[in-house]
């Protein structure tokens, strides 16, 4: 194994320990999704009726509907966690070590962001696992062709939380990244309900929807379970990863000095 | 890239190239300069200290140092010639660092914390594990090896820190002010095990600090204060520049005149 590979296995080591050490954060990572699967979706069965509409062959549960947009925030979730906590103060000196590495910066970009999408992917797996309790069942080969969507979405997602860690000052809080980040990607999106629905309501916030990348998330994963490849989705998700992926690796160019301030601010 | 460690600091030690050179370095946060056109050296097996009060510039010194960003105009950071902004891989590759803030994992072992950044650094497992295990015995911790560093007193934490900085065998260590918090024991055992790898080693060593008893017997200290270099020589040096009977009285005043 070469040096670069060593490193990134290192790293990805390194993530899969603190996880697994940290059984509270493995624990909330599950019961978030959880908590809108059996008790909000149980609520609002009622209120939203699903018609059918692909994937779906038949009329489907409102929980299978939203099964994928769950998956979609634990991914949302791990991206900015892992991102985010390296610069949060308690925490700056992890990014200072990573970065005294000799090995060139998008390298070791690229694994702290593999790593974290591993996690990541992992927590989905249990979700779904514990949500065919609930009636989410899709086909057995479709746990397997959602692997390749969770990957990709994984990364873009972890690519924007590196970016926004790099760029914005303001989230270094995770309060801050739940207001301005997470929610609004998380409601303005297809994961809770069907993005017709809100063309009816508001053509404005239907493009808004369609717009973001997290709606592609959610429709690239839940075509993906049904064992279909959304194309446009495919393509969005793929343009936001090279997007923020670029913009992460200018972030921590140190020829651009955006980490000065994490200096001047200590 | 083959990242092994750089050769043993003895090797370096026969040349004549600056373990660290650090030419004409200026550096602004916005308006507010942080660095005022710095310039020093350390030698092969140097013990350096650079003293300055809190906010005279030392930690944006380290982050130059370390290359979290760079400095910009013709400033140059060289280390055993190597420049660190064409070769970053390779300066980085021979650096030890300690940093000020804490930096390890407190969930983790102190062995997983070393192997991690072995990792980093591109080392064989088999090769990291021996390392790892040589230098927690150097430092008096090799039976805490499995523990967990949350269940680490502040002292044996930096001592950790140090055997990590040393496992890849750098030919120069950077600490930044590494005594921060300490109890008195914990201090001179650091600052004992750090001056002896000098002796023995021919490590060049740059320790920042703002206590002024830490630079007493410093092969070479360097003044910092406003962000700009205000003296350097030994302590024997300063008192004679200064005319003070002490280093603490030079240092009084060298910074009354230098912090503008």
């Amino acid at each position: 194994m070469n040096a670069h590979l060593r490193c990134m296995a290192g790293i990805v080591r390194r993530e899969a320990l603190r996880f697994l050490q940290q059984r509270s954060r493995f624990l909330s990572a599950l019961v978030r999704p959880l908590v809108w699967l059996t008790i909000f979706a149980a609520g609002f069965r009622f209120v939203l009726g699903v018609s059918i509409q692909p994937p779906y062959e038949t009329y489907v549960l409102y929980e299978v509907y939203i099964a994928p947009g769950l998956v979609a925030m634990i991914l949302l979730f791990q991206g900015m966690q892992s991102a985010l906590s390296m610069v949060w103060d308690r925490e700056t000196g992890s990014m200072r070590v990573l970065l005294t590495s000799p090995m060139p910066r998008w390298w070791l970009l690229l694994s702290k962001l593999l790593a974290a999408v591993l996690v990541g992917v992992l927590q989905a797996y249990v979700f779904l696992a514990i949500a065919r309790f609930w009636g989410v069942e899709p086909p057995p080969l479709g746990y397997l062709a959602v692997l390749p969507a969770l990957l990709l979405s994984g990364m873009m997602l972890g690519a924007l939380g590196l970016f926004l860690s790099s760029w914005v000052r303001q989230l270094e809080n995770f309060a801050g990244v739940m207001n301005f980040v997470i929610f609004p990607m998380f409601f303005a999106s297809s994961a809770l309900y069907p993005l017709w629905r809100v063309r009816e309501s508001s053509l404005s916030l239907w493009w808004l929807c369609q717009l973001n990348p997290f709606t592609h998330v959610v429709e690239l994963i839940r075509f993906a379970l049904h064992l279909r490849v959304e194309l446009v989705s495919l393509t969005i998700v793929t343009v936001a990863l090279a997007v923020f992926g670029t913009l992460a690796v200018l972030g921590y160019d140190p020829r651009r000095g955006m980490m000065t301030r994490r200096v001047a601010s200590a | 890239m083959t990242v092994q460690a750089a050769a043993r600091p003895a090797d370096a030690a026969a040349s004549a190239l600056p373990a660290l050179e650090v030419e004409r370095l200026s550096f602004s946060y916005g308006p507010r300069a942080a660095l005022r056109d710095v310039s020093f050296r350390v030698m092969p097996g140097e013990f350096a200290v650079l003293l300055g009060p809190n906010g005279a510039g030392k930690s944006t010194l380290f982050a130059l140092l370390t290359r979290l960003f760079d400095a910009p105009g013709e400033a140059a950071i060289r280390v055993f010639g190597t420049a660190l902004r064409r070769e970053p891989g390779r300066v980085l590759a021979r650096l030890g660092v300690v940093f000020q803030q804490p930096t390890l994992d407190a969930d983790l072992s102190v062995q997983e914390n070393l192997l991690y950044h072995a990792a980093l650094h591109g080392l064989p497992r088999a090769e990291a594990r021996a390392r790892a295990s040589e230098e927690l015995e150097r430092i008096g911790l090799a039976d805490r090896a499995q523990d967990r560093v949350r269940t680490f007193s502040g002292g044996q934490r930096r001592r950790a820190e140090l055997a990590r900085a040393l496992l890849t065998r750098p030919a120069l260590l950077l600490l930044d002010e590494p005594t921060v918090g300490l109890d008195a024991a914990s201090r001179a055992f650091l600052l004992g095990h750090v001056r002896r790898l000098c002796r023995e080693e021919g490590l060049a060593v740059l320790w920042a600090t703002h206590l002024i008893d830490e630079a007493e017997e410093a092969a070479r200290t360097f003044v910092l204060c406003g962000g700009r270099l205000v003296a350097e020589g030994t302590s024997a040096e300063l008192r004679e520049r200064t005319g003070a009977a002490g280093l603490a009285e030079a240092f009084a005043a060298l910074s009354a005149g230098g912090g503008e």
